[in-house]
């Protein structure tokens, strides 16, 4: 009797800790673990880890996009892995290893498919949001040595579109899933040399490419199609000496206030301002180091940039207005990712040295709590999933 | 209100932390074991702490192009039987003086020709930082 007792105790256990929170997801995200292949569940509200899903793989360059429901999030891992996790139950739905060698990627429009961009093999494969099973592989161009091209900056698009980049072959593809047994492709041979990534504006229309083997950014027009690239900033960096890259800049996100977007310039201490209706060159900031990351305060009153190694301790925050840095923040090492609340009253940081998060308030700049979490690096909060190109 | 098990989903993170922890101790201990055992060697002047420094830099720095496990990413794989054809001191070369025309930056700002030359003996050796 006693020994039923516990069975039925120990079941009754079972059957809770495999329950699920019961809330609204809005304000919780996730946290990649980049050195352990784990992921926290944060709560945006209450400052809190909710849980660690652990074995996404190798996350040492990982992304994730949400379901449109907010739900279920999907990682990208370096190692190839495509991995589902629930973030109401705290677990892993489904894992695929798909590729060789991924970089990121894109979820469709309306929410039904997953496309991953592969360094090996080069090229895009587009999986069921549902159960991950695959539905269109798009090999890309092969290189002189017989490889598939890189394929980096994959963003979705308006009308069930994926655009990406070759970088090894340098050209810009439009993948149409509309009828996902006949993907259609679109293909820009001209985009330049080494496109290292991708953006696209959060209305959905330009597709901008950076460059590494050349000074400037392709931009594609994606209501005019036809009338192919073209080269903005092309005089960007001309006669100067570029610096070494110890890390290629994000392109992740679109730094817009007004009509000025912000962009990391490749080789300098310098953030670009382009002016988005002429696309000219409108200014540029000196700043501590080469900008990974250049990020927008939801309101555009303010952009945090972070650097490569080795200024990777200091986050700096412009003021879009006056375009001068207002403050310079000591992070500390390993100072990896960015990312703001829905409505931007606060940012949080990863700090990978330290193990932690930092949590900033941004009207005042100053440090509001830091959570422990192990190596961070990206982090992801759900309103992404109704955002455009994130 | 969370569900009870919240709380105990947090249990297994205090358990990883720790676990973490011992293993960033372990790597310690086995890099200045390492570190010992080459003490006797030709670069005697790397002290071990110097050495973990430079395994971090490459798990971490290095890893950010050319993948955490040195599997490649944008800069291709650093595996032992990829780098077999090549001398530790080209090697060190290409790590001090980067690839022209590639993203591979130099590193000589970081690091001296020795330690250039160690960490090359060590990725032909085959380590997983």
């Amino acid at each position: 009797m006693k020994a039923w007792l516990i069975v039925l105790l120990l079941i009754f256990q079972g059957v809770t800790n495999a329950d699920c929170l019961t809330r609204g997801t809005g304000d919780m995200g996730i946290i990649i673990e980049r050195a352990s292949g784990s992921v926290l569940v944060i709560d945006t509200s209450a400052h809190k880890i909710l849980s660690r899903i652990e074995g996404l793989g190798d996350l040492s360059h990982a992304s994730a996009v949400y379901s449109r429901d907010e739900r279920y999030a999907y990682v990208f891992g370096r190692d190839g892995g495509l991995t589902k996790i629930d973030i109401l139950c705290g677990k892993l739905v489904k894992r695929v290893v798909q590729g060789g060698n991924s970089i990121g990627g894109a979820i469709s429009q309306d929410g039904s498919l997953i496309a991953v961009s592969n360094y090996v093999p080069g090229g895009v494969k587009v999986f069921s949001s549902a159960d991950l099973s695959l539905v269109a592989d798009i090999p890309a161009t092969k290189t002189d040595k017989g490889k598939g091209s890189k394929t980096v900056g994959l963003v979705d698009a308006p009308g069930q579109k994926f655009v990406f980049a070759l970088y090894d072959t340098g050209e810009t593809w439009i993948l149409d899933m509309k009828h996902p047994a006949k993907p259609v492709l679109t293909k820009f041979t001209d985009t330049g040399r080494l496109p290292y990534d991708g953006l696209i504006t959060p209305d959905g229309r330009y597709y901008i490419n950076g460059l590494f083997g050349e000074d400037g950014l392709a931009l594609l027009d994606l209501w005019h199609p036809e009338k192919g690239l073209h080269r903005i900033l092309d005089h960007y960096g001309k006669g100067e000496q570029q610096l070494p890259v110890y890390k290629m800049p994000h392109l992740e996100g679109w730094a817009v206030a007004g009509n000025q977007a912000f962009l990391p310039a490749v080789g300098h201490h310098e953030v670009l301002v382009v002016n988005t209706k002429s696309w000219k060159e409108s200014g540029r900031v000196p700043v501590y180091g080469q900008p990974v990351f250049v990020m927008a305060r939801p309101d555009g009153r303010q952009l945090w940039v972070n650097f490569a190694f080795p200024n990777n301790d200091t986050v700096q925050i412009i003021d879009s207005e006056t375009l001068k840095v207002i403050k310079t923040l000591k992070t500390g090492k390993g100072t990896l990712h960015m990312e703001f609340t829905p409505r931007g009253e606060e940012v949080w940081i990863s700090v990978r040295d330290k193990d932690e998060i930092q949590i900033y308030d941004t009207e005042s700049m100053t440090l509001k709590k830091r959570l422990k979490a192990q190596k961070p690096s990206g982090i992801f909060f759900t309103d992404r999933a109704h955002r455009t190109g994130l | 209100m969370l569900p009870a098990h919240a709380v105990g989903t947090l249990k297994p993170e205090f358990l990883n932390l720790s676990l973490g922890m011992i293993r960033v101790g372990l790597t310690i201990l086995m890099a200045s074991i390492f570190a010992s055992c080459h003490t006797a060697s030709a670069h005697a002047e790397l002290v071990s702490d110097r050495q973990a420094e430079l395994l971090y830099l490459l798990k971490h720095d290095c890893g950010s192009c050319h993948g955490m496990r040195l599997e490649g990413g944008l800069g291709p794989a650093l595996t032992s039987s990829r780098l077999q054809p090549q001398s530790v001191e080209t090697l060190a070369m290409t790590i001090l003086q980067g690839r022209p025309g590639t993203p591979m930056p130099p590193w000589h700002p970081f690091m001296s020709e020795e330690e250039a030359k160690w960490l090359a003996s060590q990725l032909k050796k085959g380590i997983t930082p």
